[in-house]
């Protein structure tokens, strides 16, 4: 899968209160959330950010509550892709299992906030202009994950047999 | 190789003799867990695959904890629906009004979690458990979902970091500063992925209590559970409380550990968590003259028996400093009804306390204790992000009961020896 998005930029340990703060956990329908995701430090984020756009981050993205509001509040706001040094680890499950597509790669400090890159999913490749950087390899269980659709898929599949 | 108690555990729940660091398998639970926030997403996942029942329906745990009593419509109908659902598919674990508590403190405490087991809950602090000598982490709903509907979940197998804590303990101290301790020395993703494992003789003179606070905040470094060797303590707590046949595994000497660290007891004080990371961390004595807004004691982390039993021996005949609100969450009823039987809810009303009903309440800004703007409190919770409590511009300081008690008597961050 081949992505090409704007960058938004935010810094190590992003956590689930930021993302989604728990007042609006008694929310499920996505789009209520994603008009909360980022409130706390980015007020407007849910407004300025576009479909396709994608996310870079520091260390230990998504850390704290296993919430999975989180990754579908990303997802609500069209955003398909977060690419950060190190993911929390429920966080890594709740992304894939929902959908949202997670990459490690150090490359924080290499860009900026608002160009864009072009980033091969399944090869783990990140176009930053002229320079190529290679994501850590998706686990070949999470390929098969991506590839059903989604754990809940996979579960509708296994169930079906 | 030998193996450690995490790899033993999930090796003879997916019926192998050995399982490998980094490995991904398949494993048999002891229980799925979910509560009225995180329920509800499972709930529609349940529907839309379509499954006609739950694994086992003793082995399904719903407590409704978080925004409970019900704080608004919203969270209301969300507690409707996993009550219909409890009812419609039988599921025996359904805990609500008079029989709820938060559920890291209610689950061990009926019995439902034993050593060996393999329990999986869509709620981070899930990892509380491994205190049993249980592999426990935390997940989101739709891995619930799947453990609900086929008894079993994918995991990888993760690597093991060993802290062993030698010598004695000073006085005041508790598994919260040794947490705490913990997690400033390695970061909030110190342990990431890993097994934090507990061990030495200062872990067994812990009090279970605070070893469920340890294990409580393996997530606040990383960790994917944290765990504990299974001792009289353990085999006591559980004496009366389990209802099925259990089985103790413990790490071979050889077994493999990514890092060791070794921990001097008597060398830790009271620790404090300053905002707006639990890594954060400085002595009390580097706090002094911070003014507060509120104190919180409560929590799955520190609302058990000896939190409120230390709470108390510091409120006995003070009073909560002026324009503080103190408040304290008993973590369960049957804590509830101890706390009252024993005399602490005189303390602590003649105190100026207010005593909450068992719930998460201010934990996590949901209801019962939300901060305004600027707004500082001193909780023995567990987390204390940006906003964690209410406003954005509010911000939490975690410590243990003692501290937290002591503070709310000053108005600012005390140690307990300051107003004793
Ligand atoms: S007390 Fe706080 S940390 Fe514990 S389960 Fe409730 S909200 Fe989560």
């Amino acid at each position: 899968m081949e992505l090409k998005g704007r960058i938004w930029k935010f810094g190590d340990n992003i956590d689930t209160d930021i993302i989604i703060p728990a007042r609006y956990l008694s929310l499920t329908d996505p789009k209520a959330l994603g008009e909360h995701c980022m409130e706390p430090i980015a007020p407007n984020f849910h407004k300025d950010a576009k479909p396709g756009d994608i996310i870079v981050a520091g260390s230990n993205f998504g850390c704290g509550s296993s919430r999975e509001h989180a990754p579908i509040a990303i997802l609500a706001l069209g955003i398909p892709l977060v690419i950060a040094k190190s993911f929390a680890r429920i966080f890594y499950r709740n992304a894939f299992n929902k959908g949202l597509a997670l990459l490690e790669a150090d490359i924080f400090d290499d860009v900026k906030e608002g160009e864009t890159i072009e980033v091969d999913i399944s090869s783990g490749t990140i176009k930053l202009g002229t320079k190529v950087v290679k994501a850590k390899p998706i686990p070949p269980f999470m390929e098969e994950l991506i590839e059903a659709g989604g754990l809940i898929n996979y579960l509708k599949k296994k169930l079906e047999e | 190789m030998g193996m450690t108690i995490t790899e033993k555990i999930l090796a003879y729940h997916s019926d192998r003799d050995v399982v490998e660091p980094g490995e991904i398998i398949e494993a048999r639970i002891d229980l799925a867990l979910a509560n009225d926030i995180t329920a509800p997403l499972s709930l529609e996942e349940f529907e839309k695959v379509g499954a006609k029942k739950v694994f086992d329906t003793e082995k399904v745990a719903f407590v409704l904890d978080h925004f409970t009593p019900n704080k608004d419509i919203l969270s209301a109908h969300n507690c409707k629906k996993i009550r219909e659902f409890s009812k419609k598919y039988g599921i025996k674990n359904f805990f609500e009004g008079g029989r709820c508590g938060i559920e890291h403190a209610l689950i061990p405490e009926e019995g439902l979690v034993l050593p060996g087991d393999v329990v999986i809950g869509a709620d981070s602090h899930t990892c509380t458990y491994g205190a049993l000598g249980a592999f426990a982490t935390g997940m989101g709903s739709t891995d619930i979902t799947y453990g609900m509907v086929t008894g079993k979940i994918w995991l990888k197998v993760p690597e093991s970091i060993k802290f062993v804590c030698y010598g004695k303990w000073q006085r005041w101290v508790t598994g919260k500063d040794l947490i705490l301790h913990i997690i400033g020395m390695i970061g909030v993703d110190g342990a990431l992925y890993g097994a934090m494992e507990f061990d030495g003789e200062a872990i067994s003179d812990l009090s279970m209590d605070s070893r469920f606070t340890v294990a409580n905040m393996a997530i606040e470094a990383g960790g994917k559970n944290g765990i504990f060797k299974v001792d009289e303590k353990t085999l006591e707590y559980i004496k009366g409380r389990s209802k099925r046949p259990y089985r103790v595994f413990e790490s071979d000497p050889d077994g493999r550990y990514k890092e060791a660290y070794e921990i001097d007891a008597s060398k830790i004080g009271l620790n404090v968590a300053c905002p707006s990371l639990p890594s954060n961390v400085k002595p009390v004595e580097a706090l002094k003259g911070v003014e507060i807004d509120q104190a919180v004691i409560g929590s799955c982390t520190n609302g058990r028996m000896e939190d409120l039993e230390i709470a108390a021996r510091i409120l006995k005949g003070k009073k909560v400093a002026d324009g503080v609100r103190c408040i304290i969450i008993p973590a369960t009823p049957k804590i509830y009804r101890e706390a009252l039987t024993r005399g602490f809810f005189e303390i602590f009303l003649d105190a100026g306390c207010i005593i909450s009903p068992p719930t998460c309440g201010p934990c996590l800004g949901g209801h019962m204790g939300v901060l305004a703007k600027g707004e500082k409190a001193i909780a023995t919770t567990n987390r204390n992000f940006i906003g964690r409590m209410g406003h954005p511009e509010s911000e939490v300081y975690l410590s243990g009961a003692s501290v937290a008690a002591a503070s709310a008597i000053k108005g600012t961050i005390s140690h307990p020896e300051e107003v004793l």
